[in-house]
């Protein structure tokens, strides 16, 4: 018999990779310049966790995905027009910053308490999701901080896997050095996954599925709570992007190979 | 054997809208605002679901809402009618008009193209020392070209801010990344022709449109009333107009490609916001110029590349960096950087290019349905007031319980437009621009003409046929280096107006890698083009023998993506992923069918993707 599930996605906002980014210190730290400004997308770390959680959900009835989120509002209300076209799922809103210089450890509190705020919640049947790096600057530290608050001691970062077996029992393979995975079983849920991509395309726009989810997304952005996050305590040494040297060239159909060779001697240039 | 019916999901709205522009924000802002009772309970309420409010979708093609092209000038007076309370600050972008110049730019290399007339004339305005920076600042803006008491804004940002309200009133849903492939047009139960909604886009499809493993066929959407707002050159409105047909004695045929960059000035910039240029005579004298400032260092410029242009090599990109580079802007642009880039076409016809506004189930509001005036040289604002109208007399009829047919909506939705300033002021400029088929000096005095006697005179002229390479270039390039440098350029698979133009003495671009980089880089770094995967391309050569025997090609050296260029056999190639969806192939394909001598050889169908910048 397939056990249900129930996961909870951590998930928010940033900016689309696509615009220039450009960090600029303001009265209170650090910011994106012009970060209102610029269109925002559901973090791809996150994504991937939601259209897992969404495919693990598919396959066993009677489960179910919330996907939690902590942004402004105005901003989430947009990205979810179009991450509500792709898998169904109920949406938990807080209204708060997004923006990757939030205190992770703030933003961790903020998003427990929210989960723990979930009525219908069983925590025995609770599989935690969230990008592996998402909301921490790469530190990984955000979604480990929310498993510690909820109580849930089983965690794995870096998740590219998850084969549920029909007792509730399951595998996960988590990404390790060297290019390999490190394959774990645990017997059965709690448990806080991190994914790294999973191995699942980006699903395609349903219209009908955005209208099963408007039903909820709408209702929940107008009662989203206010959930500041003060950085006290939090200080920033020095901010700065990647250097970045841009010298387009458009190949079609290159051999991977000759991409390689390319790389390796750009890197050499260096 | 008849192939498989796709069986296709089916969705019952109330009203759908085709497209998220101006026109149709101004449909839902004013819609909106009426659905819903102050107790929560349904103002107008939903025939497919009953006992809630009137159900109301949008389905926009680019990835989000805010992804549209223009820095716009505009009056604003109908975003102000409809938002009284309105406030510029507001928006990023935005700011009142604080001083506005016309700006006759000479040409500074001699290379551009310029009758005697005009050769006479910049000789005696350098002889009498008229010009400052090859530039001569006109004493005056006509009336009917001032923004006093407008502004400027970015129409991405605007939208945004409009969308976002929307959606957060909540009675509206707005889906971007979702194309509408066409109306459903059908006899009803009782028998009565017209447009019961629509289909959307076939998903998971290989480029020809054939289904693959993760295929999703396209909704169907049916709505009592679909409005069509996808713009000039939308799959839903071209597709009404080739089965409709335009009225009697209106045409399609005036076109400008709008192609501009929002640029991050120098540190030093001695421009104020609201700033305001409008310029003409280089780098061709056929090409008009815009330079708007807006707040915190931030300047949209960029120009508009006629139809009337009868150059069989007109390109806008090439074009436009030699706007940027002429002294008079130069001096504020050096060591400026580019943020963002795009284009789009513009329907130029205007009121003549009206279709049939109105039809059972259907109604047509903005740039697609004849709006914008092409002697004031503004649209954003009278988009936006025809979605109003229609908004206002959809509630009418609602209200009434009237069905939304053809005669009900002559009655309240073509009417109000007809007594609106939208239709006056458009039967104003309707000929205004006649005159440049016959020359710019000409078409400059129509334009002057139409405006000071409000319409009642202009200088008439047809449009005459485009010359040959060899002909247009005939005084400056012996036949045998054009066939040269087109055969080069063939082989290479790149346009020719390039090579052509430097052969002409246009100098070769200084690129900086900041403001002035190479058109693909435009692309990426400006456009930020999008094509996500699954989709069918969007832009078919109907015939490919045609494009065989085409001498021109004009759709590679138009195309404001470098996404068309030479292929093998002479059939042009398409990389949907390049393309900004600007439609200026459609209008620039010079092999007119068989069967339908007003269209060209090229099917520019719905497609996703496209600028994915929401500056413009």
């Amino acid at each position: 018999m397939n056990t249900p599930l129930q996961i909870v996605v951590c998930g928010s906002i940033v900016p689309d990779p696509l615009q220039t980014l450009e960090p600029v210190t303001g009265p209170n730290g650090p910011s994106l310049k012009n970060e209102m400004l610029l269109p925002a997308v559901l973090d791809p770390w996150a994504g991937h966790a939601l259209f897992e959680a969404a495919h693990l959900a598919g396959k066993r009835s009677g489960s179910k995905v919330w996907l939690v989120s902590l942004g402004p509002k105005a901003k989430l209300q947009q990205v979810m027009m179009t991450v509500a076209q792709k898998v169904p799922f109920e949406l938990v809103a807080l209204d708060g910053p997004a923006s990757g210089f939030s205190d992770s450890f703030e933003t961790a509190a903020a998003l427990a308490a929210a989960i723990e705020a979930i009525a219908s919640l069983d925590r025995a049947k609770l599989l935690l999701f969230g990008g592996w790096e998402s909301a921490s600057r790469g530190t990984g530290s955000t979604l480990q901080m929310v498993g510690e608050r909820l109580g849930i001691g089983e965690q794995f970062q870096g998740v590219d896997e998850i084969t549920v077996r029909d007792d509730g029992s399951f595998t996960v393979l988590e990404r390790i050095e060297g290019g390999r995975h490190q394959v774990s079983v645990c017997a059965a849920p709690p448990a806080v996954l991190g994914w790294a991509t999973g191995n699942l395309p980006e699903p395609k726009n349903n219209p009908q599925v955005g209208m099963a989810n408007m039903r909820t997304v709408m209702p929940a952005l107008q009662r989203a709570k206010a959930a500041p996050i003060s950085n006290t305590g939090l200080r920033f040494e020095s901010v700065s992007l990647p250097k970045q040297q841009r010298e387009t060239r458009i190949v079609k159909n290159m051999p991977v190979e000759e991409m390689a060779r390319e790389i390796v001697a750009w890197i050499g240039e260096e | 054997m008849s192939e498989p019916a796709i069986e296709r999901q089916r969705m019952d709205v109330d009203v759908v809208c085709v497209g998220f522009g101006p026109a149709t924000a101004g449909f839902l802002t004013a819609l909106s605002r009426h659905l819903v009772n102050p107790d929560g309970s349904p103002a107008v309420e939903s025939r497919v679901a009953p006992g809630l409010p009137l159900q109301v979708m949008c389905y926009e093609r680019s990835d989000d809402i805010s992804f549209g092209v223009s820095g716009v000038v505009t009056r604003a007076r109908g975003i102000r009618a409809t938002l009284p309370d309105f406030d510029p600050s507001q928006i990023p972008m935005a700011a009142a008009v604080s001083q506005e110049k016309v700006v006759y730019l000479l040409d500074p290399i001699g290379a551009s193209r310029r009758s005697l007339a005009l050769r006479l004339g910049d000789r005696a305005v350098r002889a009498l020392r008229l010009d400052r920076h090859h530039g001569v600042e006109l004493p005056y803006v006509p009336p009917f070209l001032h923004k006093q008491g407008g502004m400027v804004m970015s129409l991405g940002q605007f939208l945004q801010h409009v969308g976002a309200e929307l959606m957060g009133s909540g009675t509206v849903q707005i889906w971007p990344g979702m194309p509408v492939a066409e109306a459903l047009i059908d006899e009803n139960q009782a028998g009565v022709r017209g447009v019961h909604g629509v289909r959307l886009c076939d998903q998971g499809v290989d480029r020809n449109g054939q289904p693959e493993a993760n295929f999703l066929p396209g909704m169907d959407i049916h709505a009592a009333l679909t409005v069509v707002a996808d713009g000039p050159v939308g799959a839903v409105g071209r597709q009404l107009d080739q089965e409709i047909g335009l009225p009697q004695g209106h045409h399609q045929r005036e076109w400008a490609l709008g192609m501009k960059m929002v640029i991050d000035l120098p540190e030093n910039t001695e421009l104020e916001p609201g700033t305001v240029f409008h310029t003409f005579g280089y780098p061709e004298p056929e090409i008009f110029g815009f330079f708007y400032v807006h707040p915190d260092r931030v300047a949209t410029v960029g120009i508009f590349v006629p139809s009337w242009f009868r150059s069989p090599v007109r390109t806008s990109y090439r074009y436009l960096q030699h706007y940027l580079l002429h002294p008079y802007l130069w001096r504020y642009l050096q060591g400026g950087k580019l943020r963002s880039w795009g284009a789009k076409s513009l329907q130029e016809s205007g009121r003549r290019a009206e279709p049939f506004l109105a039809g059972n189930g259907y109604a047509r509001i903005g740039e697609g349905s004849g709006s914008t005036n092409v002697l004031t040289g503004s649209g954003v604002d009278e988009a936006w007031t025809t979605g109003t109208q229609l908004a206002e007399g959809v509630l009418e009829l609602l209200r009434e319980r009237k069905p939304l047919t053809r005669e009900n909506l002559e009655t309240a939705y073509v009417a109000r437009r007809r007594a609106s300033w939208v239709e006056e002021e458009g039967r104003i400029a309707e000929k205004a621009r006649d005159g440049f088929h016959k020359g710019v000096v000409t078409g400059l005095l129509g334009m002057a003409l139409a405006g000071f006697t409000k319409g009642k005179h202009w200088l008439g002229g047809e449009p005459q046929l485009m010359p040959d390479l060899k002909e247009y270039y005939q005084r400056k390039i012996p036949a045998e280096g054009v066939e040269r440098i087109v055969e080069d350029c063939h082989n290479r698979g790149v346009s020719c107006h390039g090579a052509l133009m430097e052969r002409c003495g246009w100098p070769a671009i200084p690129y900086d890698g900041q403001l002035l980089i190479t058109h693909q880089d435009a692309l990426l770094v400006g456009g930020k083009v999008q094509a996500p995967a699954g989709m069918a391309d969007h832009v078919r050569f109907i015939y490919p023998d045609f494009c065989e025997r085409c001498a021109t090609k004009m759709c590679i050296e138009m195309c404001s993506g470098q996404a068309i260029t030479p292929g093998p056999d002479g059939i042009p190639l398409f990389d949907r992923e390049k393309c900004v969806h600007c439609g200026a192939c459609v209008w620039n394909c010079m092999t007119p069918l068989d069967d339908d001598p007003q269209r060209g050889n090229i099917s520019f169908r719905a497609g996703a993707g496209g600028l994915h910048s929401p500056e413009n």
